[in-house]
């Protein structure tokens, strides 16, 4: 008998008896009067940045600036470059900014969503110095039950939620922004 | 790691405990830990839900595992992944060699994955000449001082930040003396970049594998399991069998609760749902028991395996703040370390579940409510039957159990007990007496309340 085979007739000779599957639902879960606050709060609170803008011509400008600087800047909010696709961690590691569009938000926990279409790379989110996203007001929910009511996780290859800037607080607890991933996370609500 | 004999749980702790003020220290920084998990929690109206509904969803999940296992299976089949599965830790790490031989692979980054140290898979490619970087800032730490995990989610937790700028400026050139965490974390940033960046091959854990999608979750902070599953050619997710969820929507309900139980985070910083490799990309997932479908068959003990490895039980517990995790001698340490270990090796893991007050303040915490401090109790007593306890153990134990059974027997002993502590202290007080170690023994009273209530009742 292969382990495989070994293993699940094992679980099949050791199950207990079947029991049923709690029914989720919203009903019994917090929502918030002013979800752009609660978002605002809890990402502030772990290390994250929320501005609000006006419109996202801003954020056009501000790509430009930083592009003429000198910086190596990553947008894929208003132009996703084919050629992003098939770059390397020895391309991507020397990105400065990374702007990507986000589909929602959640209240609850400050955490945005990206699927794998926002990225362009599976791997810039991470690897760049510095991230940045565009998320519509409208997007965010109070929490994660509503979250998963909205995407569809099988979408894309990969997707994530992220929330705040890489830490770590392996040396003696003490919190350090910049563990392996992005140093600072900014997120624009238009 | 050392080849000194294993010392059993007590005889560890007690070194430990030598050194007061590092005991006071370690036993502050995990109730801090504890305390910011309680103000995550308060935060939560619904977290008693939560849990019910979490604990209900690994309940049914267990009560058909196998059917969800090769639904899983076949749906991540379907998306690409390569599925493997391993009867134990050495078919798991038997497994993982034929995948790097097969492409002679040798830069190697692992991110956490308690599996793999329970498997003990750095030590086992080590043998066969092949390097495993970790890349979680903690588990890069105790790698480099070539000692195992202390804590499943804050590995180095057992060490100061002198520690690791030791350690640092032996490996990585750090300044000595620079103690300062920013500095520190800095250093390995830098040094394990380059790791990522040329990687060829990266191993991570699973934290949930959803049966439903046939993708799976990683959860991390730091976002090292990202930078090397993302960058190398070929990604091998490790996982035991209990990891599978139904459906994605029941993320919605774990997510909630690990962060927040683990380190009092809303949510880790990265939740990272694997779906399908990246084009070009090799994905590999092997499925692990070692010991677990054997768990699910012992009824007393099943629930153990709804844990979703968060550590709050660790946290919270006295014995484990004040022994130290390397005290446990296992890569799960703490409380639920002590039910899943004595069902791998009853006889070398006899020990763990004494090493608890029985305080319940575990089962309180546990997201997915495991009963830990029952279970605690029953190993006890099947470790007993089992004939596994230390003779002196044992014959203290029967002792006590007839003088509890005999009414006549026990008010004797009582008396007579009273009257050695009051007239010989020297007889409690001594050496020969375990529980005279780190206590004085009670001044004792003139009379037991049976004989003062037998006197008052009718005043």
């Amino acid at each position: 008998m292969s382990s495989r085979e070994k293993i699940l007739a094992t679980c099949t000779a050791n199950k207990p008896a079947l029991v049923d599957l709690p029914q989720l639902s919203d009903e019994h879960l917090t929502h918030y009067d002013d979800k752009i606050a609660q978002f605002k709060f809890v990402l502030e609170s772990i290390g994250g940045k929320v501005v609000a803008l006006e419109n996202i011509e801003q954020v056009k400008e501000e790509i430009a600036t930083h592009k003429q600087s000198g910086e190596l800047v990553v947008d894929t909010v208003f132009s996703i470059d084919d050629a992003l696709k098939t770059q390397t961690s020895f391309d991507l590691e020397r990105v400065d900014r990374a702007y990507l569009q986000a589909t929602l938000g959640v209240a609850e926990n400050g955490s945005v969503w990206l699927y794998e279409a926002q990225m362009g790379n599976r791997l810039l989110p991470f690897i760049c110095q510095h991230l940045f996203i565009v998320l519509a007001k409208a997007t965010l929910v109070d929490n994660m039950y509503q979250a998963y009511q909205k995407l569809n996780i099988t979408e894309t290859g990969f997707g994530v939620f992220i929330a705040g800037p890489s830490k770590t607080a392996d040396i003696e607890q003490s919190l350090v922004i910049g563990a392996h991933g992005a140093r600072s996370l900014t997120v624009y609500l238009v | 790691m050392s080849n000194l004999k294993t010392l059993d749980h007590a005889a560890a702790a007690e070194i430990f405990i030598k050194d007061e003020a590092r005991t006071d220290w370690h036993d502050d920084t995990l109730w801090f830990v504890r305390q910011k998990r309680d103000k995550a929690v308060n935060g939560i109206a619904e977290w008693e839900q939560l849990r019910e509904w979490a604990s209900q969803i690994k309940n049914h999940t267990l009560s058909n595992l196998d059917n969800y296992l090769t639904a899983f299976e076949k749906q991540a089949e379907a998306n690409g992944i390569k599925i493997h599965w391993a009867a134990d830790a050495l078919e798991h790490n038997q497994l993982m060699h034929k995948i790097l031989k097969a492409h002679n692979i040798s830069r190697i980054v692992k991110s956490k994955s308690m599996l793999t140290e329970e498997c003990h898979l750095n030590d086992y490619l080590k043998k066969q000449g092949i390097e495993v970087v970790d890349t979680d800032l903690g588990e890069r730490i105790v790698q480099l001082r070539d000692e195992a995990p202390s804590h499943i989610v804050l590995p180095a937790i057992h060490l100061k930040k002198q520690d690791v700028s030791e350690t640092f400026h032996e490996h990585l050139h750090t300044e000595e003396g620079n103690n300062d965490p920013q500095y520190l974390t800095e250093a390995a940033r830098q040094h394990l970049r380059d790791h990522f960046i040329q990687s060829e091959l990266a191993i991570t854990g699973v934290n949930f594998a959803i049966a439903e999608t046939g993708g799976f979750v990683v959860c991390t902070n730091e976002g090292n399991a990202d930078m090397g599953a993302h960058t190398a050619k070929i990604h091998v997710a490790c996982m035991g069998i209990e990891k599978i969820i139904p459906k994605a929507e029941h993320l919605g309900v774990f997510l909630r609760l690990l962060a927040r139980s683990a380190t009092g985070q809303p949510i880790t910083t990265y939740s990272s749902h694997f779906q399908k490799p990246r084009p070009g990309q090799e994905m590999h997932i092997i499925i692990v028991d070692n010991g677990r479908t054997k768990q699910l068959g012992r009824a007393d003990f099943r629930n153990s395996l709804k844990c979703i490895r968060c550590a709050a039980c660790f946290n919270t517990c006295p014995v484990y703040r004040r022994s130290g995790g390397h005290s446990y001698h296992t890569a799960v340490a703490g409380p639920i370390g002590s039910i899943l270990n004595p069902n791998l090796d009853m006889k070398a893991n006899a020990d763990l579940p004494f090493a608890s007050t029985l305080c319940g303040s575990c089962s309180n915490v546990c997201p997915v409510k495991i009963d830990i401090h029952e279970q605690l109790w029953k190993w006890r007593q099947v470790i007993v039957e089992e004939g596994y306890v230390k003779p002196e153990k044992k014959i203290a134990m029967k002792g006590m159990a007839w003088i509890f059974s005999n009414p006549k027997i026990y008010r004797w002993a009582g008396k007579s007990g009273r009257w050695f502590l009051r007239t010989m202290p020297f007889l409690g007080n001594n050496k020969l007496n375990v529980w005279y170690k780190q206590r004085e023994m009670p001044e004792a009273p003139k009379q037991s309340f049976h004989d003062w209530y037998q006197q008052n009742k009718n005043k």
